[in-house]
């Protein structure tokens, strides 16, 4: 018999029973800040800047100037718009990977509402009407894929993912037929002089009405997800739809329906898109955004008060490099490695709430 | 004949958080001999087990293969040490045949040659009375096979010291006694052997010696000749346990639920019930018994209306009479009996039939694991009171209602129940279908996995159902238990009913050779 000599292992991993909130927190901001250091070791590495100096570029892009600033809450109100509009399809675990094409195909009926019938129809009711057909067509858009996974049970992934290429076709096909003027191969201001359609300034601002809707479905969409019976009946869908066939509850029908409000918000960010913030269309109406809102809606355990804060995070992260981009003739590319060494720094520290590392010879039961 | 250590361990301990799955045990395994580890489920007898595995690492104390102090950091160096483990699930690639997964992951020559590992194979079942084909494919083969196969695969690594952790969960009552025949013959050829179960009457049949843990501390250990079931449940239970069951028979007893020519296929369009037909009434335990996957699941479901049925299959509800105790709830139903089939839990629920249904698999379909108890309390019910919003304050109060009556051990009413234990779990679970005043109570395998002390409390649960006139259909796979439980028990064997036998007549062996029946027709055939 051979005898076996090894040494225990140098670390391992235990899952963390629970974790007290202020340890949870305290983890978070060590992260931030670490994640400040390192970038400011490659700041200070690739470009021999003082980082503080960097960093300070950072704010100033994001709320240098009262209009930095409402630009930014403009941009952090649209991402935290989709997240919000995410939230009941991920609590369903249905994977909405389309926010993008929803976004478009809300955004295009709005601007098609808005050529066709500016100056006709008073704004106000304008808007009402915009509003109400770009949730309808984001509905429709999202409850294409669900529809399907219902009744034949497809990949929402895929499904989700490559209507957004659909939206982003129709969207090009739109731009080509509105063109203004002919030749600039885009749309334009839409009612540049008689701002038909356009949001109003509210409260003296010109995105205030843009922060009231978003508001809105925020605190909606939580009380929707937490005290309705559609809540509930979404988040037993979520967690096992065998309990829920067991509790009586028709998956079918709670999956469908779920994604139409998910489609709806998504397009009526479109709409806030189109009429409230740029009054045109093109591809990059999303922008990305669609995709950048499910790390929002996963980062915050889609409690749509945590999306607030970290939708602004990332809209201020995002200012803040296209500033010392310019400010420091950068290119894009650094600024988007400190986002990403940020990021990657706060994504890592739940890692650390949900588990301990113990060193050899430590003790499983020691920490808490 | 004085017998020789193959492993001691000392002082071994091992937490997880703030659990103390084993404190400070000290246990010795000798060869030629079969050692009983006895405990109640999380009493950590699995646990200790996996350290000599190689799969978990114990935080202080040491382990002693033949006398050296040895570091068993992962399963290759278990193997090397010659300590091979069954586990109770079984891990086989359903696609291999036997041989393939017996030499799956081992090192040697470039070239596989399966034929000498055939005839190696075939060595090792004349040795110890196996019997197995070693070109046969996993996904042929029955659950005791496929057992077998884990065995020799150990063997086969030249493990001389084997540990089965709780073997016989999924064998008849005569593939056991093959088991056990073959474990005797291997310890007649010198080996170590260690069996993790909590049945007692196993123990007392099988084994030389019997350790006894308790919430993962060791109590001790004593020859089996010495010592007897009772003896053996006090030590495990700490306190002394009646092992009885009320058994109160009832007279007037009105037909339920008329079961008739049901049918049920599988996906993959495979008759997981052909033809069950039996009756169940009111203010009795009907029994359901056979070898698991025999279409106990389908049964329950189907009736629960969460399977579609074949045509000409019938479940008739028959409503209990207006003077009955628990009728008084029931919105009045069809005298002559409501078809079931065809309708869906709501839809059942709607017509007035309340029915209780316990689940096989407590957190993916009776419950909602990451919902506290009080939002699951309300999973059949949250669509009662006007309005879209949630009403939140009943099923608080039967949260706590249940948490108080069944003895409940949870920090709040709000933590989710996938932090509960396994017998809190079911507590939760049978609380709230008890609480829904039923007239039909389902359960499948209602006590799996739980302690003594909570399975007796299950048991006297449904015994109380049953004296107020419900009609109770408990799925089982204890043997001994059904035959103490239930007024009768039907026997299902590949999807057919092969017989329904009175529960206070008839014997083990009886109920043993039904669960087979057609099995072993079909092989005479």
């Amino acid at each position: 018999m051979t005898q076996v000599k090894s040494h225990e292992p140098l670390l391992r991993i235990a899952k963390r029973d629970s974790i007290a909130r202020p340890k949870a927190w305290a983890i978070r901001i060590v992260a931030v800040l670490l994640s400040l250091v390192v970038s400011g070791v490659f700041i200070f590495a690739v470009t021999k800047l003082n980082p503080i100096a960097v960093y300070e570029g950072i704010f100033d892009g994001a709320f240098g100037t009262p209009r930095r600033s409402w630009v930014t809450v403009r941009d952090a109100m649209m991402l935290l718009c989709i997240g919000v509009g995410l939230a009941p399809a991920f609590k369903m675990r249905f994977w909405n990977i389309g926010a993008e094409g929803q976004v478009l195909i809300g955004g295009i009926v709005t601007a098609g509402f808005m050529r066709a019938f500016g100056g006709d129809i008073p704004t106000p009711a304008l808007l009402v009407i915009m509003a109400v057909v770009s949730l309808l067509a984001g509905a429709a858009w999202g409850m294409v894929p669900a529809t399907f996974k219902a009744v034949w049970n497809t990949n929402e992934t895929l499904f989700t993912l490559m209507m957004n290429y659909v939206a982003i076709q129709l969207t090009s096909y739109f731009v080509a037929a509105w063109e203004n003027p002919v030749g600039s191969n885009t749309v334009g201001v839409i009612n540049q002089q008689t701002r038909d359609g356009w949001f109003p300034a509210l409260f003296g601002q010109e995105y205030g009405l843009n922060v009231l809707l978003v508001l809105l479905l925020t605190v909606g969409m939580f009380l929707y997800l937490k005290y309705s019976k559609q809540g509930y009946e979404i988040s037993v869908v979520g967690d096992s739809e065998n309990t829920a066939r067991y509790a009586g509850i028709n998956v079918k029908k709670v999956t469908i329906r779920t994604m139409a409000i998910s489609g709806a918000i998504c397009g009526l960010a479109g709409f806030i898109a189109v009429a409230g913030s740029s009054h045109t269309i093109s591809t990059s109406t999303a922008g990305g955004r669609g995709f950048t809102a499910i790390i929002v809606a996963w980062l915050a355990q889609f409690n749509t008060f945590v999306m607030i804060l970290i939708s602004f995070l990332l809209v201020f992260l995002q200012k803040g490099a296209i500033q010392i981009a310019s400010r420091y003739n950068l290119n894009d590319y650094a600024s988007n490695i400190i986002t990403g060494i940020i990021l990657f720094f706060i994504l890592g520290s739940e890692f650390f709430i949900n588990y301990r590392i113990i060193l050899r010879g430590g003790k499983e039961g020691g920490a808490k | 004949m004085e017998l020789t250590t193959a492993i001691e361990l000392r002082h071994i301990t091992k937490r997880f958080g703030k659990v103390v799955a084993n404190d400070d045990i000290s246990l010795e395994i000798k060869r030629g001999e079969i050692l009983s580890l006895l405990g109640e489920n999380g009493s950590g007898k699995t646990t200790l087990m996996n350290m000599l595995a190689g799969i978990y690492f114990p935080d202080e104390g040491e382990i002693l293969v033949n006398g050296v102090p040895t570091t068993i950091a992962s399963p290759k160096d278990a193997f090397a040490c010659g300590i091979g483990m069954i586990h109770q699930h079984f891990k086989l690639v359903d696609v291999f045949t036997a041989a393939e997964n017996i030499v799956l992951g081992l090192e040697g020559e470039r070239k596989l040659d399966l034929k000498a590992a055939s005839a190696k194979i075939l060595e090792i079942c004349e040795k110890y009375g196996f019997s197995i084909d070693p070109a046969k494919k996993i996904y042929d083969m029955s659950v005791s096979e496929k057992q077998t196969v884990e065995i020799i695969k150990v063997l086969y690594r030249g493990a001389d010291i084997l540990i089965l952790d709780e073997p016989t969960a999924v064998l008849t009552p005569q593939e056991t006694d093959r088991l056990f025949d073959i474990m005797r013959n291997m310890k007649a050829d010198g080996k170590a052997l260690v069996i993790i179960t909590h049945k007692l009457h196993e123990v007392m049949d099988v084994s030389d010696r019997v350790a006894v843990l308790r919430k993962g501390k060791y109590i001790g250990d004593v020859a089996t000749r010495d010592t007897s079931p009772q003896k053996l449940t006090d030590m495990m239970v700490g306190h002394t346990v009646t092992l009885n069951i009320d058994r109160p028979l009832v007279e007037n007893r009105h037909r339920r639920l008329e079961v008739k020519d049901l049918t049920v296929l599988t996906p993959d369009g495979i008759k997981a019930l052909d033809h069950v037909s039996f009756d169940a009434y009111g203010s009795e335990i009907l029994g359901i018994a056979g070898i698991s996957g025999s279409g106990q699941k389908e049964l329950l479901e189907a009736i629960a209306g969460l399977r579609t049925a074949q045509p000409g299959s019938h479940v008739i509800y028959h409503p209990p009479a207006p003077d009955e105790p628990i009728a008084g709830a029931h919105v009045p139903v069809d005298r002559d009996g409501e078809e079931l089939l065809g309708k869906n839990p709501r839809q059942i629920h709607d017509i007035g039939v309340s029915m209780a249904f316990v689940p096989e698999d407590r957190l993916g379909m009776g419950l909602v694991g990451s919902m506290g108890m009080a939002d699951n309390m309300m999973l059949k019910t949250y669509r009662s009171g006007r309005g879209p919003l949630l009403d939140r304050k009943p099923p608080r109060q039967l949260a706590e209602q249940v948490k108080q009556e069944l003895d409940v051990l949870t920090p709040s009413i709000n933590t989710p129940v996938r932090r509960l234990s396994g017998g809190n779990v079911q507590k939760v679970l049978v609380g709230r279908e008890i609480a829904q005043n039923p007239s039909v109570l389902m359960t499948a395998y209602a006590v799996r996995g739980l302690d003594i002390n909570t399975s007796y409390t299950i048991y006297n649960l449904l015994t109380e159902q049953k004296l107020k006139g419900v009609a109770v259909i408990y799925v089982g796979e204890d043997l001994d238990v059904l035959l103490e439980l239930c007024d009768r028990i039907l026997v299902l064997c590949g999807g057919q009913v092969s017989g329904i036998v009175d529960g206070r007549t008839t014997t083990k062996e009886e109920v043993g050779l039904l669960m087979t029946r057609f099995v072993k027709e079909a092989k005479e055939a």
